[in-house]
């Protein structure tokens, strides 16, 4: 089994979503992890990241406020998930509910210590 | 464990109600925004940690803190509600006067003065319950135009001009002023009961959806039960008649889903406890001296319920409510109704007599009820050729794919009793 770190972007912001939209998703979205962990694919369930944060690094400005909850490019959380290949990772993802409200999963494969 | 079904619409419409209440009614806008942004951290939070054991203190508290956040960024730009004015501008009143506001009495005080509000004068009968809907009971402005079968452009234009009006009022209806509760209650009332109709007879096919407008009528109807100025004799007549209605929900469709007579309901699947809280609501609704159409509804809906049996229902009695509520409410609709009434006492003939007597009776010709009854009284005189012209006027009116179907039924039935020539 190898390790994927699943990021989480791009969700539909809730303001887009009526309060009985929200919750329907809230619930897709515990159906799914439930899912996962009951198949043995999670290997951590992650965390949901704050809209509102710092941006740190360039030549002229440091530290900037960012990434903004407008922003199109925004991770909303990540998990860690355990697959056989990237194939079987990436048809994991496609059953993620975020994708349903316009939002996009990036598996990335986590680097293993011994090439 | 989920949250229980159409928790985040009811909590959503509970703080709308409670920050445009500490922001002012100008600040409606403000306030929705607020709101959505504890939805926005409860759905990101939720999904990953679970939903918390208490999920309306958690949603309570973040729409408390944002606030907070709001009050002290914009304490100088804006003018929030005047009569809080002064505490919202000291750091040191402002989280205690918040805090207020999120307290079990003043919650429910908050979504009264939202209701009274929503039921302006100025805006339009039909916009009002829109508005009640959209504003107190959580509903997009998608699903408010699905409930009442509108287009969503067209509805958000009306909630839209409808909440410019609110917010130009300079403040949230005051609920102290005793006589002024008393003059605006009546439209309360009757908002309340265009919206539980709208589920119990609307037209739109989803009956979720309808079994959800009567469900909300009858919480917002209990929250003026729980104030000593908006519990009188008639919101209690309402409540009773909004109870004996809802219990018979389950009887209006059989196993197949298609809407029953209510004299072919299957009386086993009506709701005992709600009959129950029917009665003890009738009961209340007796203190005054008053009686209003709620109360003659009631009681009408009540020796319905008081039928185990249909034929053991006590046709006499309900003529007689008819022909009181001719009196005070004189409509070609009561007038069908104790039509039906006086046919189930005294039989076909005398319904048609009825009928052929209500007067305006060209108001009805929309109406596909009117077809049907009249239908359904050939019908049983055997005259299935004149029946089966009535039905198929009446198909030809029917709302929704349910009325269709229990139509076509009654159309075949007229084919049984005599064969197509």
């Amino acid at each position: 089994m190898s390790e994927f770190v699943f990021l989480y972007r791009n969700e539909r912001h809730v303001k887009g979503m009526s309060p009985e939209e929200a919750q329907q998703a809230m619930v897709k979205w515990r159906a799914w992890f439930k899912d996962l962990e009951t198949k043995g694919h999670l290997k951590n369930l992650g965390q949901p990241l704050e809209r509102a944060g710092k941006v740190v690094g360039g030549k002229k400005k440091p530290v900037t406020d960012g990434p903004y909850a407008e922003t199109k490019d925004i991770i909303g959380g990540y998990s860690i998930i355990e697959a056989r290949d990237l194939d079987q990772a990436a048809e994991l993802a496609a059953g993620c509910p975020g994708i349903q409200n316009g939002g996009l999963v990036e598996v990335r494969p986590v680097m293993p210590l011994n090439m | 464990m989920d949250p229980a079904e159409h928790l985040f619409r009811q909590e959503a419409g509970r703080l709308v109600a409670i920050l445009t209440r500490l922001f002012g009614v100008h600040n409606l806008a403000l306030a929705e925004d607020v709101v959505q942004d504890a939805f926005c951290r409860a759905l990101e939070s939720w999904k990953f940690h679970g939903v918390p054991k208490n999920p309306s203190a958690w949603l309570m508290t973040t729409a408390r803190n944002r606030a907070l956040e709001v009050l002290r960024r914009e304490g100088t730009a804006r003018k929030f509600t005047p009569e809080l004015g002064r505490l919202l501008e000291s750091e040191w009143t402002m989280a205690p006067v918040v805090d207020e506001q999120f307290e079990a009495a003043a919650i429910q005080d908050g979504q009264l003065r939202m209701m009274f509000s929503c039921i302006h004068p100025g805006i339009p009968e039909e916009t009002q319950v829109a508005l009640v809907l959209h504003l107190l009971c959580g509903f997009s402005v998608d699903e408010t135009a699905a409930a009442f079968l509108k287009k969503g452009p067209a509805m958000e234009k009306r909630l839209g001009r409808a909440k410019q009006t609110l917010a130009r009022s300079k403040h949230l209806f005051d609920l102290t002023g005793a006589k002024d509760v008393a003059v605006r209650l009546p439209a309360v009332l009757r908002a309340l009961y265009l919206l539980f109709n709208e589920g119990y007879h609307g037209a739109s096919a989803e009956s979720a959806v309808r079994a959800g407008l009567c469900d909300e009528a009858r919480r917002l109807v209990s929250l003026l039960l729980e104030n000593p100025l908006t519990s009188t004799p008639a919101a209690h007549a309402l409540a009773a008649l909004f109870c004996f209605l809802a219990a018979r929900l389950p009887g209006r469709t059989d196993a197949a889903g298609n809407l029953t007579l209510l004299i072919d309901h299957d009386r086993s699947s009506w709701d005992a406890a709600l009959i129950a809280e029917g009665r003890r609501q009738l009961g209340l609704s007796a203190a005054g001296a008053e009686v209003t159409t709620y109360h003659l509804e009631a009681a009408i809906a009540g020796l319905h319920a008081d039928a185990a049996r249909a034929e053991e229902t006590d046709w006499g009695g309900i003529v007689a409510l008819y022909d009181t509520l001719m009196k005070i409410q004189p409509s070609p609709v009561v007038a069908l109704n104790r039509a039906v009434a006086l046919a189930q006492r005294d039989g076909p003939g005398r319904g048609l007599e009825e009928i052929a007597l209500i007067e305006d009776r060209k108001r009805l010709v929309r109406y596909p009820f009117y077809f049907a009854a009249m239908g359904e009284f050939e019908l049983r005189l055997e005259r299935p050729e004149k029946a089966r012209g009535h039905f198929q006027a009446a198909l030809t009116l029917a709302r929704n794919p349910m009325e269709k179907r229990l139509l076509e039924g009654r159309i075949r039935k007229c084919g049984d009793v005599s064969p197509t020539t």
